[in-house]
C-alpha cells in the first residue's frame, strides 16, 4: 500500500522540564504505511515527543492531528482510542504480574460477567509471540525476567492493541541481533499493511534498513530530515551529533598481565531455582577485555550476579586476585575493586529519587572525600559529580536534578560514569551502551579500551554482538549455562558465533 | 519452559509441616480450654467467628484500597462513623435494615472524603486517614445522646435449617446473624472479583505500577475512587456489625482499635481477603479463649495478662510463620502523570 496520507501530524510541539526545553517548536509529518525512524543523542527530546503523541506528557504548546483531525490527547487512553499503540522505552510492565497478564491488561478477554478468561489470555499470547517469533513464558511472572525477555514481553504488549499508528522508543536496546531482524521484518509487514510506524533508535544499520524517512533532533529541535537512500551510517551519526564519529573505536593488541578473576566450576541457580550456571569456569586477566557472547538468558545475568555479589552460588569458586568472595556481601566484592554496570539500570544502577550527584557517588559515598567522620562534605560532591557530568557529557539540567527524569540514554551514561571512575580491578559490565548514543558509545568505547591498557580486566557481557567483537580480546560463547568455546577473538567470527549461541556446538 | 511439578502428598505434607502442628495444636488447647465439652467447643468456636467478623471487614476494606495504591488508616474512624450513623437510623426509623443501609453509606462517603484528599487532591494518604479517625472521634461524641435504644432490638439469629443443628460445625457455621452471614459470603466474593475479573487485575496493576495501566488506558484516579469507595462500604458494613448486630447499641469509641488491628490482620494476609480471614479468625480465637478464661477463672489474679493473650498470640503465630509479606508497590504515593 503505498497511500501517501497523513496518520498523524504534528505541528510546533513544545514542551519545558523546568529550565529545559526538551521539545521546542517540533513538527513531524507520520504517513500511513510508512516507517519513520526518529533519531538523536540522548536527551535529544525523543522519547518527550513521543510521549507527548501517546498522551503520557501535555504538550505546554502546540497541535496534534490524526488522520487529519485536531485530537485532544489528554491521556494514553485518548491516543489509544485514537488507534496509537506504544513500546515505551522505560518498560511499562507491572513486575509481579506474569507475562500474559501485562500483555492483556486493559483489553482482557472475558465473559459478559467480566471474569478474565485466563486460559484464552494465554493462548492469544502464545499465537501472538509465535506470529511475531518472540519467545516468551506466558506464565512467568515479569519481575523474574531478564530485561532481553521484558523487552519482547512490551513489544508484544503493543502488537497485541493492533494499532494503527505504532510508536516504538528503543525497541531493539537489548534484543538480540536475530530478534532484532526478526523484528525489523515484523514492522515492515505491519507498514506494508498501512500502520503508520514512528521508530526511535540508536543503531543506524536498523535506520538504513527499514526506516522510509528519517528525522533527525538535537537540543529539543528538529535539525534535520532525510532518506536512507540519501546517506550512509556516517551521515547519518554526524546529522545526529554534529561531527564525524568513529563507529569502531581502534585498539592495540592487548597484554594481559595477572589473572584478576578466576571462576571454577561455578553453578548457580535461577530465580524459580533451576540451574543456570552449570559448572562454569573462566578467567580473565589484568589487560584484557573477556567478552561473553551468547543469547540472552543463557545463565550470563545469574553468572553477574554471583560475581558481585548480588546473588549465592550453589557450588564453585569465585576468586578476584586469589581472594574467595563466595561469602562477601557487593560491598566488600566493590571493596576488592570491582566495578558493575548492571543490565537493569532503573533497578540496579541508579535510585531514582535521588539526584545524579548521589548517584555518582554512590559507590563511594561513605568514604573521603565525600565523607569525614560520617558527615556528608557537600562541596567536594558537588565538584567531583560536576566533573563527571562534563567528562561523560551527562546532559542534565544540573547535578541536584533527580536521577528519575534523566532521558534513558544519560541514565546510562551516569552509570559508567560512576564505575569506570571507581578505581578498580576488575569491571563485569552487562549491557554498557545499552540505549546510548552513537557518539556516546564512541566515548565508552574509548574509555573501556583506555581503562583496560591501563591494567583493567574487563568482563563484557552483551546482547550486541558488534559491540562484543569490536571490544573483546578473548572471546567466550555461554549456552545453558557454560561455556561452549574461549578463544581469541581473532579466531572467531560472526557466523560461528552466532551458531554456537543458538545451537550450543561448535561443528557443522 | 516451564514445566509444572506434580508434588507428592508426603512433599505436601512436609512442606506444610509446621501449618499442621500449629493447628494440631491449636485444636488439642481448644478442646482442653472447653473441658473436653461439645457445648464450651461451641462457644469457643462461635466466640471466635463473632471476634474475627469486623476485623475481617477491616481488613478487607484495608486491602481493597491498598490492593489500589492507597493506604487506608482511617478504618478505624470510618467504622466509627458507620457505627454510630447506622445505629442513629436505626433507632429513629425503627428499621435494622435502613440503619444498615445507612451504615454502609456513610462509610462510603467516608471513603470519598479519603479518596478525595489524597487520590483527588494527591495529599498525603496518612495524614488523610488520621484526620477521618480524629474527626470520627469528635463527631460521634458530639452528636451523641444517651438513653437511646434499638426499638427492634439486635439482629437476630438465622438458623439456616437441618445444618444448624449439626453438632460443634453447624452450630458454629449455619446458625448466625446476618451480617455474619454477609461477611462469610463477602469473603469469597471479594477474593474472586480480585484474583479473576478484569475490576481485579486492574486493581492490582494500579497499585503495582501505576503509570503502566495508565499506559494501557486504564484510569488510574478513577480505580483509586472506586476502591477506596468501596473498601469505606466494607468498613461501613463492620460499623454497622459492630452497632447493630454485636453490642445493639452505640458506645462512645466503641471500635476500641479494632480498626487498627484490621490493618494488623490485612498485612498478616498478605492483602489477601482469604489470607485475612485466616489471620482475623486466629485473632478471633486468641479473644474467645481468653473469654473462656474468664468463665474459668483461671488466671484472674492477672486481668491484664489475660487481656493481652489475643496480641501476644497473632504476634507469635503469625510472624513465626507468615514470613515476608509485600505490600502493593505504589502504596501511600500521590498519581499523577508527569
Ligand atoms: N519527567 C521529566 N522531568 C524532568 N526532565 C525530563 C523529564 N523527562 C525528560 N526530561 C528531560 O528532557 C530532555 C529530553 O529527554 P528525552 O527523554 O526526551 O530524551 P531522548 O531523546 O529520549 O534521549 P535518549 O536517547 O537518551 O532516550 C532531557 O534533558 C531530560 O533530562
Ligand atoms: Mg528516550
Amino acid at each position: 500500500m503505498s497511500s501517501n496520507t497523513l496518520a498523524l501530524e504534528a505541528t510546533s510541539i513544545s514542551k519545558t522540564f523546568g529550565n529545559v526545553k526538551a521539545n521546542d517548536q517540533i513538527n513531524l509529518e507520520i504517513k500511513k504505511g510508512r516507517i519513520h525512524a526518529l533519531l538523536g543523542e540522548n536527551g535529544a527530546g525523543k522519547s518527550t515527543l513521543v510521549n507527548i503523541l501517546f498522551g503520557l506528557y501535555k504538550a505546554d504548546s502546540g497541535t496534534v492531528k490524526v488522520n487529519g483531525e485536531v485530537v485532544d490527547l489528554g491521556r494514553p487512553k485518548d491516543a489509544i482510542d485514537q488507534g496509537i499503540g506504544m513500546v515505551h522505552q522505560h518498560f511499562q510492565l507491572v513486575p509481579v504480574l506474569t507475562v500474559a497478564e501485562n500483555i492483556v491488561l486493559g483489553k482482557e478477554p472475558a465473559n459478559r460477567a467480566n471474569v478474565i478468561d485466563i486460559e484464552e489470555a494465554k493462548k492469544k499470547v502464545k499465537e501472538l509471540a509465535e506470529n511475531y517469533q518472540l519467545d516468551v513464558d506466558t506464565e512467568a511472572t515479569v519481575e523474574d525476567l531478564p530485561v532481553g525477555t521484558q523487552q519482547r514481553v512490551e513489544i508484544l504488549r503493543s502488537l497485541y492493541r493492533k494499532a494503527d499508528i505504532l510508536i516504538l522508543d528503543e525497541p531493539t536496546a537489548v534484543l538480540t541481533p536475530q530478534e532484532t531482524d526478526h523484528l525489523l521484518q515484523v514492522l515492515k509487514n505491519l507498514a506494508s499493511q498501512g500502520v503508520a510506524i514512528i521508530f526511535i533508535t540508536h543503531k543506524l544499520r536498523e535506520v538504513l534498513e527499514v526506516a522510509d524517512e528519517v528525522t533527525v533532533m538535537r537540543n529539543g529541535q528538529v535539525v534535520g530530515s532525510t532518506t536512507p537512500s540519501e546517506t550512509d551510517e556516517s551521515g547519518l551519526a554526524e546529522m545526529m551529533v554534529g561531527r564525524s564519529v568513529v563507529l569502531r573505536v581502534a585498539k592495540e593488541e592487548s597484554s594481559p598481565g595477572e589473572t584478576i578473576l578466576k571462576v571454577n566450576n561455578l553453578c548457580v541457580h535461577d530465580d524459580r531455582d533451576l540451574l543456570a550456571v552449570n559448572d562454569l569456569s573462566l578467567e580473565v586477566k589484568s589487560g584484557e577485555i573477556l567478552g561473553i557472547a551468547g543469547v540472552e538468558g543463557n545463565g550470563q545475568r545469574e553468572l553477574v550476579e554471583t560475581i558481585t555479589g548480588l546473588r549465592n552460588a550453589k557450588t564453585g569458586e569465585i576468586l578476584i586476585s586469589d581472594t574467595s568472595i563466595i561469602e562477601f556481601s557487593p560491598r566488600q566484592i566493590s571493596e576488592l575493586g570491582v566495578a558493575h554496570i548492571p543490565e537493569d539500570r532503573e533497578k540496579h544502577g541508579l535510585i531514582g529519587a535521588h539526584s545524579v550527584a548521589d548517584n555518582l557517588i554512590l559507590n563511594r559515598y561513605y568514604k573521603t572525600p565525600f565523607s569525614n567522620k560520617g558527615i556528608r562534605q557537600q562541596k567536594a560532591i558537588a565538584n567531583y559529580a560536576t566533573e563527571m557530568v562534563e567528562k561523560f557529557d551527562i546532559r542534565t539540567p544540573d547535578i541536584d536534578t533527580p536521577s528519575s527524569s534523566l532521558s534513558g540514554g544519560n541514565k546510562q551514561k551516569a552509570i559508567a560514569a560512576r564505575e569506570f571512575s571507581h578505581d578498580a580491578k576488575l569491571l563485569v559490565a552487562s549491557q554498557p551502551t545499552r540505549g546510548i548514543d552513537v557518539g556516546s558509545i564512541e566515548f565508552v568505547h574509548q574509555q573501556l579500551i583506555q581503562q583496560r591498557d591501563q591494567g583493567l580486566a574487563v568482563l563484557l557481557v552483551s546482547a550486541e554482538l558488534d559491540e562484543i567483537l569490536s571490544l573483546s580480546d578473548r572471546i567466550a560463547v555461554i549456552y545453558r549455562g557454560r561455556l561452549i568455546v574461549t578463544e581469541n577473538s581473532a579466531e572467531l567470527d560472526r557466523n560461528r558465533i552466532g551458531r554456537i549461541m543458538t545451537t550450543g556446538s561448535d561443528s557443522t | 519452559m516451564s514445566v509444572k511439578e506434580s508434588k507428592s502428598i508426603q512433599q505436601v505434607l512436609f512442606s506444610k509441616r509446621w501449618w499442621i502442628l500449629t493447628a494440631l495444636i491449636l485444636v488439642i488447647f481448644t478442646l482442653w480450654t472447653a473441658e473436653f465439652q461439645e457445648a464450651n467447643t461451641t462457644a469457643v468456636l462461635a466466640g471466635t467467628l463473632r471476634h474475627s467478623t469486623p476485623l475481617v471487614l477491616g481488613a478487607m476494606c484495608g486491602l481493597l484500597c491498598e490492593r489500589s495504591g492507597v493506604i487506608n488508616i482511617g478504618i478505624e474512624g470510618q467504622m466509627l462513623m458507620s457505627a454510630w450513623g447506622g445505629f442513629m437510623v436505626a433507632s429513629t426509623s425503627g428499621s435494622l435494615l435502613l440503619g444498615l443501609f445507612a451504615g454502609i453509606a456513610i462509610g462510603m462517603m467516608m471513603g470519598g472524603v479519603l479518596a478525595g484528599i489524597s487520590v483527588g487532591l494527591r495529599g498525603d494518604q496518612i495524614i488523610a486517614g488520621t484526620v477521618i479517625n480524629i474527626a470520627a472521634i469528635g463527631i460521634t461524641s458530639f452528636f451523641f445522646s444517651l438513653g437511646r435504644t434499638l426499638p427492634s432490638g439486635k439482629t437476630q439469629v438465622i438458623k439456616l435449617g437441618p445444618l444448624a443443628d449439626i453438632p460443634v460445625a453447624g452450630r458454629v457455621l449455619f446458625s448466625n446473624k446476618p451480617i455474619t452471614f454477609l461477611t462469610l459470603l463477602l469473603i469469597p466474593t471479594v477474593w474472586f472479583l480480585l484474583f479473576r475479573t478484569k475490576w481485579g487485575l486492574r486493581t492490582r496493576a494500579v497499585g503495582e505500577h501505576p503509570s503502566a495501566a495508565e499506559t494501557v488506558g486504564v484510569s488510574v484516579i478513577g480505580m483509586r475512587y472506586l476502591n477506596v469507595i468501596m473498601g469505606g462500604g466494607i468498613a461501613g458494613l463492620a460499623g454497622a456489625y459492630l452497632s447493630l448486630e454485636a453490642v445493639g447499641s452505640f458506645e462512645r469509641g466503641m471500635t476500641n482499635g479494632k480498626g487498627f488491628v484490621a490493618l494488623a490482620v490485612m498485612i498478616f494476609g498478605r492483602w489477601n481477603p482469604v489470607g485475612a480471614w485466616g489471620a482475623a479468625l486466629l485473632f478471633g480465637y486468641a479473644s474467645a479463649v481468653q473469654t473462656q478464661f474468664q468463665f474459668r477463672d483461671w488466671l484472674t489474679d492477672d486481668p491484664q495478662f489475660i487481656g493481652i493473650i489475643p496480641f501476644v498470640v497473632t504476634i507469635v503465630v503469625l510472624a513465626g510463620f507468615v514470613g515476608r509479606a509485600r505490600p502493593p508497590a505504589s502504596i501511600g504515593q500521590p498519581y499523577s502523570r508527569e
